[in-house]
């Protein structure tokens, strides 16, 4: 009886000393890379079963046009919504991808520059365009480029891909300077004061000392944006650029519209992006394990 | 210009005042340095030693006196501190090397990227160094791979590779085990032998006795007294210094 009795007291103590310890948020809301490890953290084999059953049951419904014949439609589409549509999403990751890191490098090496205009500008334009929504961005990109420019006499037209490209590095240039200024600050200060004093520069300091021990520790997180940038490129279909969305609509407005076919469509995007993405955040997570104790 | 010769001090410390904020650290400190001469600054935890000799490389700033390098004053505000830190090397108690690079790599970068040498250069003398420290065979070595001992020797070696004229030592043993200290002190040992102008704060008192030209013991900012290791550990006056070595000793 005595025995029983004690954790009991064990566990009200600990109860009230744990108001004490300081607060260690956890979870998806504080974690900067719940993404991918949401993402990567799915089973596999739970992933596959839904595929399979799915399906199943569409097939066994049946009367009018049924689900058969929309599965039917889809196959038909396949190689148009992959090669017309997908494609075009992988296309407009890695470029607005591109863009997104050279200028978000700039910005997170401008967040620590010492001169106190270029910090205060690069804060303010990553804080606007980290904390603005995707679409908003989108949009005023969108509407405030004209869509040609003529040099010359010679008539260029913007295509709204291009836009979109640039519309999306926006949001992911604000997150890697984040990322940039985070992995630089979480090298000791110690490494500073050692350059220092052995006389070199600030910009050697950077660029020799500081940077090539962080480089690693960022290509998890920049990973992570990676993903979550494909997974916004179909935003693009609202600006009318031909992308997976657009085309799923076209294809299923060509099919006259069946609601039935609304689920197998919808549902083949949502395949091709977790076929997409799933490998990339499996690897995100393995690198960032395997960098921790670096 | 500045006038100076070898017979005056190579490091002149006047009369330093120095504060973070409403904390004043060091309330007015002088002492004179001449070339060769190893000095050992001693003191309770707190009182003021990382920061006065900090302030000899200008790594921290000063809100009155003067420091002088070489007749050089070094909180002159038009002076290139880079400048002045090619003639100063510090050696830090958690070493502070550069963990991305190899040994040979932490010894050879300063030289090459400061000093703007050659490369091949800059790679024999860092061998010499290395092998100065007595860690040939570790060039290849990344720090993560040394212990503490040989990490403080390479440290001590990069600092070296600047060709400096005054050392600075602070507290470069505290965080070693006890069988790598020796090993560092006998590096500086030698150092000092060489005719290298050394100052150290370190609680290693039968080193300072021996190696010592002079020994300053601080307090709460202040010199509260300083002289020769035998006058020093012998005949010290002050009650603070005596209840410090009661301590210790
Ligand atoms: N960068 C700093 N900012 C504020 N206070 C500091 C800083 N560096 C040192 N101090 C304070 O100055 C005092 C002296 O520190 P320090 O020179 O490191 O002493 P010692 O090396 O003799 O142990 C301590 O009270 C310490 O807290
Ligand atoms: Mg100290």
């Amino acid at each position: 009886m005595a025995i029983k009795y004690i954790p009991v007291t064990t566990q009200y103590k600990q109860d009230r000393l744990a108001v004490l310890k300081p607060f260690s948020p956890k979870g998806a809301a504080y974690d900067e890379m719940y993404f991918v490890r949401w993402l990567g953290g799915l089973k596999l084999k739970y992933v596959a079963l839904a595929a399979l059953l799915w399906p199943a049951i569409a097939f066994a419904q049946s009367g009018g046009y049924g689900m058969g014949d929309a599965f039917e439609a889809l196959l038909r589409w396949i190689p148009f919504l992959t090669f017309q549509g997908f494609l075009y999403n992988v296309l407009i990751s890695i470029f607005a991808m591109t863009i997104g890191t050279v200028a978000g490098m700039a910005l997170g090496l401008g967040q620590l520059s010492n001169i106190s205009a270029v910090r205060r500008f690069a804060y303010f334009t990553t804080q606007i365009f980290r904390n603005s929504p995707w679409l908003v961005i989108l949009f005023v990109i969108l509407l405030a480029f004209p869509f040609e420019v003529t040099v010359f006499d010679i008539t260029i037209p913007i295509p709204a891909w291009m836009k979109a490209v640039v519309g999306l590095s926006l949001p992911v240039m604000a997150n890697i300077s984040e990322i940039v200024r985070g992995a630089v600050r979480s090298v000791p200060s110690t490494q500073w004061e050692a350059a220092e004093s052995l006389s070199f520069n600030r910009t050697q300091t950077m660029w020799q000392i500081i940077l090539p021990q962080c480089f690693k520790r960022m290509i998890p997180p920049w990973m992570n944006w990676y993903a979550i940038l494909t997974m916004a490129t179909p935003l693009c279909s609202l600006l009318g650029v031909g992308e997976i969305i657009t085309h799923s609509r076209q294809a299923m407005a060509a099919e006259n519209n069946y609601p039935e076919l609304l689920v197998p469509f919808y549902g083949y995007a949502l395949v091709v992006f977790f076929v997409y993405c799933y490998p990339i955040a499996r690897l995100t997570i393995a690198l960032e394990k395997r960098f921790a104790f670096k | 210009m500045i006038n100076w010769s070898p017979e005056q001090p190579i490091v002149s410390i006047h009369n330093v005042h120095k504060s973070f904020g409403p904390l004043e650290v060091l309330k007015g400190v002088s002492m004179d340095i001449m070339k060769g001469e190893v000095i050992c600054i001693i003191g309770p935890s707190g009182s003021g030693k990382s920061t006065l000799i900090r302030c000899i490389n200008a790594l921290n700033d000063i809100q009155g006196g003067s420091i002088t390098l070489e007749g050089q004053e070094v909180h002159d505000e038009k002076l290139d501190k880079l400048e002045l830190r090619k003639k100063v090397g510090m050696v830090f108690q958690q070493y502070n090397l550069f963990p991305h690079k190899t040994v040979l790599e932490n010894v050879m970068m300063a030289p090459i990227k400061v000093l703007k040498e050659s490369k091949v250069e800059a790679q024999k003398r860092a061998l010499e160094l290395i092998k100065k420290v007595r860690l040939d065979g570790k060039e290849n070595s990344y720090p993560g791979e040394l212990s503490g001992g040989q990490q403080q020797r390479v440290a001590i070696a990069r600092s070296l590779a600047m060709r400096p004229d005054v050392m600075l030592f602070d507290e470069v043993t505290a965080a070693l085990d006890p069988e790598t200290v020796k090993e560092v002190l006998i590096t500086i040992q030698d150092l000092a032998a060489e005719g290298m102008t050394c100052i150290l704060v370190t609680h290693e008192m039968a080193f300072a006795r021996e190696v010592a030209d002079h020994i300053y013991f601080t307090d709460r900012g202040v010199i509260v007294e300083h002289g020769s290791p035998k006058e020093f550990f012998d005949n010290a006056s002050d009650p603070r210094t005596k209840e410090f070595l009661s301590q210790v000793l």
